[in-house]
């Protein structure tokens, strides 16, 4: 089965691996670990400026060539979400936003009806969402049907590591939805990143599993491999699972010993 | 006024483009709300800075 690119907001790439820059420890490592990845599309957040990033980030990311995706993480509440997407919008010069409304302290789970109220008014306004959301169907199609441009689940919560936690509703929202859907949050090591894939995901969004390992360039590199493995494995389809072994050997014509 | 949280004094002739240059040496991607809205960059050099303004001043970090 032939691949094609990934079309998302009205532009195509190759890679279908999207990095997070959130816990990088310096412009060399972010430059090493951006380029071991592949990836075309890198997600930046905007702060209070005395809180920023040393301008060097921008160059960075502007001499690796990547599409920005302005993110409004931090937000709680639909009326913040959309002021955030909008200043990002401004600074970045970009239509593009990856919303993020958090429900939550300590799970940092998204907040499902701030998050479509905030959808709504952002593709109303002309923007190309990229929603971060939970992992339920229902609510993805809902996101879709607002007219977001990309649908993103998280496996688990941001940060955590833990995989994806309910694989059938990623497969599920797969389904439900005609949108890419990205994985967003909670990969920790390359077989997650694989098995979105395998699951049918359009593309993996990560940060913490690159940034946060011992060597972020060298994960980086294994996440961009494990993407393409899993994108390769979904393509070619995997076998059913049986409950008992079946021989890949014929039988007929086996030696009586 | 307040400007990211912290109390600021106007200063003479002050607009949101002099307080933009003031604060963000360095930074080329920026943005400013002004009371909770955005303030265009087409508009920094002509939106006066008021008494009683909140003002935020960002740029780009690491993160999301």
């Amino acid at each position: 089965m032939a691949d094609h690119d990934l079309e998302v907001g009205g532009e195509t790439f190759t890679s279908r691996l999207v990095l997070g820059t959130g816990g990088i420890t310096s412009m060399e490592a972010l430059q090493r670990t951006v380029r071991a990845s592949g990836t075309q599309i890198v997600t930046v957040a905007l702060r209070r400026v005395e809180a920023s990033a040393d301008a060097a980030m921008m160059q960075v990311l502007d001499r690796c060539g990547v599409r920005l995706l302005p993110n409004t993480a931090g937000c709680r509440t639909a009326r913040e979400a959309v002021l955030a997407a909008r200043l990002g919008r401004e600074a970045f010069g970009t239509d593009w936003v990856k919303l993020e409304v958090i429900g939550d302290e300590h799970t940092l789970l998204p907040d499902a009806v701030e998050l479509l109220d905030a959808a709504e008014q952002l593709v109303d306004d002309g923007f190309r969402v990229f929603a971060y959301t939970t992992d339920d169907p229902v609510l993805g199609r809902r996101l879709a049907d607002a007219g977001c441009a990309a649908v993103m689940p998280l496996g688990s919560p941001i940060g955590s590591g833990l995989g994806i936690r309910n694989p059938h509703n990623i497969a599920l929202l797969r389904e439900a939805v005609s949108v890419p859907v990205v994985l967003d949050a909670g990969v920790g090591t390359a077989s997650d990143a694989a098995l979105a894939m395998e699951l049918g995901c359009d593309a993996v969004l990560l940060a913490s599993a690159v940034t946060r390992a011992r060597d972020p360039e060298r994960m980086a590199l294994a996440m961009r491999q494990a993407v393409e493995a899993g994108r390769s494995a979904m393509l070619a389809g995997r076998i059913p699972r049986r409950w008992h072994a079946q021989a890949s050997t014929q039988f007929e014509g086996l030696p009586q010993l | 006024m307040r400007v990211n949280g912290a109390r600021a004094e106007i200063p003479d002739g002050a607009t949101v483009a002099a307080l933009v240059a003031a604060r963000t040496s360095g930074h080329s991607r920026v943005a400013v709300a002004r009371n909770g809205d955005v303030v265009p960059r087409s508009a920094w050099e002509t939106t006066d800075l008021a008494e009683g303004d909140v003002l935020e001043v960002l740029a780009p970090t690491a993160g999301g």
